[in-house]
């Protein structure tokens, strides 16, 4: 298992080396005077634009700033964020907790969601029970996610004034942020009310996010138990005169979860994807936020070392994934 | 030279049996004929909205700022869906917008099929380091967030609708890279292929003639899938100000303008959000009935 | 959907346990997070709000809810007769704020105000550069760094400033956010713990409020300076929740989570006003926003040409489609409540057909041109993109083609005020002063070519009129050599003048004595909230 495992991690290295060269260059190339945008909008004198320049760097070779830099990314220095002067990492980790927040509720209510909605589907096959749950699912897949969360947000907040527009806690409730995630630091903070509270400011969101997940993982769901049920020992079993509770929920199920598993898995770039279109309609303050924010404001190195915390942390993801798939499924790792 | 190659190939997509079986299937699919009738229809408006759109898109009517649609208080029967914030028909626009929809679907599948083919096709072609270096990359693509890379990849190249396509291209293609090599990689010890090797085909012929027309059925079906997402991705980019610049009626485009009336002018943002979900939903719809005609796995039972 | 409206009625219920009887609590759903805590390194109104107008005091100070000059940490000031010297005499038991991170041992004295001008103003200062990348932009770029020679300690209680020459627009610098005063006694404290850096994270001041906490991006907490000089602040607890999209401040500010937001959205003004337990201020906004041409190049070389463009725009459709109506047309280049702006002015005609005559005298004919269009929102103007497609339309009917172009923001300003740029560029300012040079010499002046003055309009006669007026002291006099240079103007018509748009605030009627700033600053010195 180890050596599968090590074996998966030295599978990442020339990607990490890859995506590290895609991050910097990005940002060279990008139009614009990083002095100028450090500057503000009122400008600077020429002496200082070349002092500046030549402290920031960026006025030797290409290689030489790429060499530097991921020297500073392996010792864990990711720059300085521009707008706010503190280090990229500290601003990162500050706001990561609200996405992965928001990404876990989300995937939880697809997944517990979608699992049962995907047997039922399959069990049901050809009924108007099927039909009606796939065709929910598959406009589920094809919605817009800015746009649902915009209309979400007119029937919920303007018309029926039952969630807030924005924001992750009504704002009477003060406490230190010790996790990070405000379901947590609410209860610690004991404060009567904080947490429910913060699930309030915490609905929309997540039904947001988790729409594109939970129509994949339904429609995932389906196939995968239709393809088990169709296999011979599920026949088997049935024609055994195994009750059909009984087939469904151990035989069947445990053998159409293993490719479940991976969709869930490789969901996990696809929900940044939408944290970052949900998280700027609904002003939450997560990474995807941050990013579109820094790139509007062409914040080099948040941008630069963004884009890459992000990638590091979606190809962890996908190796616990591989791994833990190689486990369910022995057959993997001799391959 | 190339009969006995035909004769033992399995499967041709390309074949006109292979070819009214899956219209077969196809149409017994409800879903997928009403995609298809959606999305046919969607093309002729696009085709000839200059002539049956009601208006000029970009006609400003000063004193109809905002005007709801036709069928609630105040609307006007010039305006079925109402104006937006410098009154321009919304019908209109929607329908210019049709254009704009399928412009993108068609020139992003284009471009990432035919870079990810070649690919695909080099890396399972040859293997060894060229595989690897060709997946490595791919990888890498893949291990950023799609939405997040053609946003950066569309600052530097510079807002616009082209640099918006091409972004999306470039993050969509990986998907028909691996899809290629890995039929590739199935179909090359197959033995139509040996013997095409051994009557003597060039490296071309074997990948273009002999091997890829067996690729085909995953490729229309993800083909389909991703005429979808880059209509998604665009409005997104388009959403977030990044994608078709003014006055093009881009659906994102109209929607990220129409963002601040959110509580106020209800129709601005509903109605270009439906007509991307109808499009996009079509689209779907015939990408799986697709698939379900093309895999014979589920053709059975 | 009945588990919703429950959770609902047990926050609110908490909601109104929890703001009990003791604390006096104002929440301010502000607009954007501060860029940091010390005003001397930005230039955003809303890190203003955040650290120099809520927690410092400068020198002098606008008066409340005005821009006229009224003492503070100064109590007198008197400006020697050659204009080059002004001596402060400054306030005696003025305490320094007592926090969680800093105890003051003695109050504020001249080294306080000596050390703050010094950090920005000598280069070997420890704090030259002391936050990586930023630097004092407001003291460099408003001309202070070159108009001062040095700044001295009489004795504790007496500061003298020295200039080059004598100059009317220095003095209206000292109410400014950069000019606020911080305590040299913190700063000594910060450099020997070596941990400076700490001096833009968490400020300390004499102001009213004085800095608690700040979580990233949410949520800023501040409490009553006790020891304020000119008395505690009727409110306990200020809190500034950050709430980037104007529409949920809205949303916010009628469930009552906030008291006041800053910019309400100009096409809901109407709405708010209907609420009866909102009250919405407004005051005319001492900004212009405009469209510059770039008047070095062809044709917009010829005034003939800038003055067709500027006849062929419908400004009344601007102000409904742009400003919702929530503006003033411009008819000068600074704010009609400018002293200095001429009355006699009107706003330019809407006439087409004369801007086709004008064309044609002018030889132009199929003219395509760029259009700039801001890429952001701001007072000034609030909607770039649909100001552009507004004037496409109009540009058009005269048969002039425009092509509209944009870029990030950042990238926006630093291109467009370069000498190369082509076409119109949209741009806009807001008063950093009540001084009519802020506008007509900042914007206009041979020596902002290049940088603030996009138009690149270098034109002597006004030119010379602009520096007269600097040298000048007596107000009545300056008048006049104004309301000349701003005649020239018109005759030139470097820009395409549109409006000055109103600035609304929205508050929960609860609170009182809050006066909205005509300079745009969110200042609650005297608010209070009633139950």
């Amino acid at each position: 298992m180890l050596r599968y495992f090590l074996y998966r991690l030295a599978l990442l290295i020339p990607t990490f080396i890859g995506v590290t060269i895609v991050a910097f260059f990005f940002i060279r190339i990008l139009p614009g005077d990083p002095v100028q945008v450090l500057a503000g909008e009122r400008g600077v004198s020429p002496e200082r634009h070349a002092e500046v320049l030549a402290r920031l760097g960026f006025d030797r070779p290409l290689w030489e700033q790429y060499f530097s830099y991921l020297w500073n990314v392996l010792r864990g220095d990711f720059g300085i964020s521009f707008a706010s002067k503190r280090p990229v990492a500290q601003e990162f980790f500050s706001r990561f907790p609200a996405t992965v927040e928001l990404a876990l509720c989300a995937m939880i209510i697809a997944t517990a969601l979608g699992i049962p909605a995907g047997i039922l589907a399959a069990v049901k096959r050809g009924t108007w029970i099927d039909q009606a749950t796939m065709g929910t699912a598959l406009v589920g897949y094809s919605m817009p996610i800015f746009w649902w969360g915009m209309l979400l947000i007119i029937l919920f907040s303007g018309i029926l004034h039952w969630t807030p527009v924005s924001g992750r806690i009504a704002l009477n409730y003060f406490f230190p942020s010790v996790t990070g995630f405000m379901l947590i630091d609410s209860l610690l903070s004991g404060q009567k009310g904080a947490f429910l509270s913060a699930l309030h400011y915490l609905v929309l969101p997540t039904v947001v996010l988790a729409t594109i997940p939970l129509a994949v993982i339904a429609r995932q769901t389906r196939s995968a138990m239709l393809e088990v049920l169709g296999e011979d020992y599920v026949r088997t079993a049935r024609a055994k005169g195994l009750q059909p509770r009984r087939i469904i929920g151990i035989h069947a199920l445990r053998n159409a979860m293993i490719p479940v598993i991976t969709t869930i898995g490789l969901q996990v770039g696809l929900l940044m994807a939408g944290a970052i279109l949900t998280e700027t309609i609904f002003s939450w303050p997560g990474i995807g936020k941050w990013m579109i924010e820094a790139v509007n404001k062409r914040d080099y190195f948040v941008v630069q070392s963004g884009l890459l915390l992000i990638a590091l942390i979606i190809m962890a993801v996908n190796l616990i994934v591989d791994v833990l798939y190689a486990v369910i499924n022995p057959r993997i790792r001799h391959q | 030279m190339s009969a006995p190659v035909a004769e033992t190939a399995p499967r041709k997509s390309g074949s006109m049996s292979g070819l009214r079986e899956t219209w077969f299937y196809f149409s017994q699919n409800r879903g997928a004929v009403a995609g298809l009738v959606i999305m046919s229809l969607l093309v002729l408006i696009a085709i000839f909205s200059p002539w049956i759109a009601p208006h000029d898109p970009a006609r400003i009517y000063n004193g109809s700022f905002l005007v709801p649609p036709v069928w609630q208080e105040g609307g006007d029967a010039r305006f079925v869906f109402g104006t937006d914030a410098i009154g321009r028909d919304i019908l209109s626009r929607l329908m210019h917008g049709a254009r704009y929809s399928m412009l993108i679907g068609a020139v992003v599948v284009s471009i990432s099929l035919v870079g990810g083919i070649v690919l695909g096709l080099i890396a399972g072609y040859f293997r060894g380091w060229v595989d690897a270096l060709i997946m490595r990359i791919m990888d890498i693509i893949l291990a950023f967030p799609s939405l997040l890379l053609a946003l950066v990849l569309v600052t530097v190249l510079g807002p616009g609708l082209f640099n918006a396509m091409l972004a999306i291209a470039l993050v969509l293609q990986p998907h028909f890279a691996r899809l290629t090599r890995a039929a590739v990689i199935a179909e090359y010890s197959r033995e139509y292929v040996t013997s095409a090797k051994v009557a003597g085909a060039g490296h071309l012929r074997l990948m273009f003639v002999t091997i890829l027309p067996n690729c085909v059925a995953p490729l229309i079906v993800q083909a389909t899938l991703s005429f979808s997402s880059a209509i998604l991705d665009a409005a997104a980019l388009g959403f977030l100000g990044l994608g078709a610049q003014p006055p093009a009626p881009e659906w994102g485009t109209m929607l990220a303008d129409a963002r601040e009336f959110i509580l106020r002018a209800w129709w601005v943002i509903t109605i270009p959000g439906l007509a991307i979900l109808v499009t996009v939903l079509a689209i779907n719809l015939i990408g799986d009935g697709l698939r379900d005609a093309l895999d014979p796995k589920l053709k059975r039972s | 959907m009945k588990l919703m409206t429950t959770l609902l009625s047990a926050t609110a219920l908490v909601a109104m346990m929890a703001g009990g009887a003791y604390a006096k609590q104002l929440v301010y759903c502000s607009e954007g997070s501060p860029e940091g805590f010390d005003p001397a390194l930005w230039s955003a109104g809303t890190t203003f709000d955040a650290s120099s107008r809520a927690v410092m005091n400068r020198l002098v100070d606008f008066e409340l809810g005005g821009s006229t000059i009224v003492p503070s940490l100064a109590e007198s000031w008197t400006i020697s007769e050659d204009g080059t010297e002004i001596t402060f005499n400054l306030r005696k038991g003025v305490k320094w704020q007592t926090t969680a991170y800093f105890t003051p041992t003695r109050e504020f004295n001249a080294d306080d105000v000596v050390w703050s001008i010094n950090r920005q103003f000598d280069p070997a200062s420890p704090w030259a550069n002391y936050v990586d990348g930023a630097s004092y932009q407001y003291f460099d770029s408003t001309g202070f760094k070159a108009a001062l020679k040095s700044v001295e300690k009489i004795d504790d209680y007496t500061v003298k400033f020295v200039f080059n020459q004598a100059d009317s627009t220095v003095f209206v610098n000292f109410p400014m956010d950069f000019l606020s005063i911080g305590s040299a006694e913190y700063a000594t404290q910060l450099e020997a713990a070596g941990n400076m850096a700490q001096f833009n994270q968490l400020p300390v001041g004499t102001g009213k409020f004085q800095f608690v906490d700040y979580q990233t991006d949410t949520v800023i907490r501040y409490k009553s300076n006790p020891d304020h000089f000119g008395g505690a602040s009727p409110i306990n607890d200020l809190i500034f929740a950050i709430t980037k999209e104007p529409a949920a401040a809205q949303e916010a500010l009628k469930a009552g989570q906030c008291d006041v937001i800053p910019y309400p959205i100009p096409g809901d003004v109407a709405g708010l006003r209907q609420d009866p337990n909102l009250v919405v201020t407004e005051t005319a906004g001492e900004n212009v926003g405009f469209i510059a041409f770039n008047t070095q190049q062809k044709p917009f070389d010829n005034p003939k040409v800038r003055q067709a463009l500027n006849l062929a725009v419908n400004r009344e459709a601007i102000l409904e489609g742009v400003y919702a109506g929530q503006a003033v047309l411009a008819r000068n280049p600074l704010p009609a409540s400018s002293w200095a702006s001429d009355p006699s002015n009107e706003v330019p005609a809407y006439d087409p057909e004369a801007a086709k005559a004008l064309l044609a005298e002018a030889g132009v004919s199929d003219l395509s041109m760029k259009l700039w269009w801001m890429p952001v929102a701001r007072p000034y103007n609030p909607n770039g993109k649909r100001m552009g497609e507004l004037l496409q339309a109009d540009w058009a009917s005269i048969g002039v083609k425009v092509e509209l172009v944009s870029m990030d923001w950042p990238v926006y300003l630093e291109q467009s005020a370069s000498v190369e740029r082509d076409g119109a560029v949209m741009i806009g300012w807001g008063a950093d002063n009540a001084d009519p040079d802020n506008f007509l010499g900042v914007l206009l002046s041979c020596a902002a070519v290049g940088t603030n003055n996009r138009a690149q309009w270098c034109y002597e006669p006004y030119d010379t009129l602009i520096k007269k007026a600097k040298a000048t002291f007596d107000q009545a006099e300056r008048t006049e050599i104004y309301h000349e240079a701003q005649k020239v103007f018109h005759e030139q018509t470097p820009w395409v003048l549109l409006a000055h748009s109103n600035q609304y605030i929205a508050h929960n009627k609860r609170v009182v004595n809050f006066k909205q700033d005509p300079l745009g600053y969110h200042r609650f010195d005297g608010a209070d909230v009633t139950e």
